[in-house]
């Protein structure tokens, strides 16, 4: 389980790849890694958006993402998890989060990485302030948490 | 005397939207036995209402506006979360 707050632009897929690599034998036994990455958009509420501001309670929001992590590992059979949010200045196209876990099978990886990213979105402490060309403005919501059922249409 | 050094006191601290609007991201609260997180920020905002929707939380643990505090406890007040 790594959880890690970054002050810095990370890329995802170095990321999944370095923590891959450190799996070594135990990769042998996992049949799923399901990964969810959020990056920054150019506009937000129908206006072009410059840069963003990400804060942070240090202390609390390690500690939050940290209980989260563990408790998708009781909640599903997951043999790792990794959890990484960038904080401080983001650009358009940085990436914000990332979320990977890695299961034996592929329901506990999807299910554990949608639910994980869905309550860090809803309950982790960042707050983000965007910088537009009318100035800065904080986020003032998230988007409600999306619903987890999938129904496929209908046959045609 | 030894009253100065044993002064009893919360640390209070605000983020993001709600430090703007307060002025500032900490400050200092003498504690006295009883305060809840609603009366520390009263202590401080005067009459000023919590924000709708603000969330709160001693040392590190999201909690509720009537839990007690302790003596040397930091309490937050944050508004909605917009991570992720």
């Amino acid at each position: 389980m790594s959880v890690r707050i970054c002050a810095e632009a990370f890329d995802p897929l170095l990321e999944l790849r370095a923590f891959q690599d450190d799996l070594g034998e135990r990769a042998r036994s996992i049949g799923a890694l399901a990964t969810f990455t959020g990056s920054m958009r150019d506009f937000n509420d129908g206006a072009p958006v410059e840069s963003m501001w990400l804060e942070h309670y240090p202390g609390m929001t390690d500690a939050h993402l940290e209980r989260l992590a563990a408790d998708a590992q009781r909640k599903w059979q997951l043999d790792d998890i990794l959890i990484v949010h960038r904080v401080g200045e983001v650009r358009p196209g940085d990436a914000i989060v990332l979320v990977a876990t890695w299961s034996a099978h592929r329901a506990h990886a999807f299910e554990s990485c949608r639910a994980v990213m869905e309550e860090l979105k809803s309950s982790a402490p960042f707050w983000k302030k965007e910088q537009t060309a009318q100035g800065a403005r904080w986020v003032e919501k998230n988007t409600p948490r999306d619903s987890a059922d999938f129904k496929p249409s209908p046959a045609e | 005397m030894f009253s100065a050094s044993f002064k009893m006191s919360i640390k209070v601290r605000f983020f993001a939207s709600l430090a703007d609007s307060v002025g500032r991201r900490e400050a200092e609260c003498a504690f006295v036995p009883g305060m809840t997180v609603e009366s520390v920020w009263h202590e401080i905002n005067g009459d000023a209402p919590l924000p709708g929707g603000a969330l709160v939380a001693i040392n590190h643990d999201y909690c509720t506006l009537d839990q007690a505090l302790n003596d040397k406890d930091e309490v937050a007040y944050f508004p909605p979360v917009t991570g992720g």
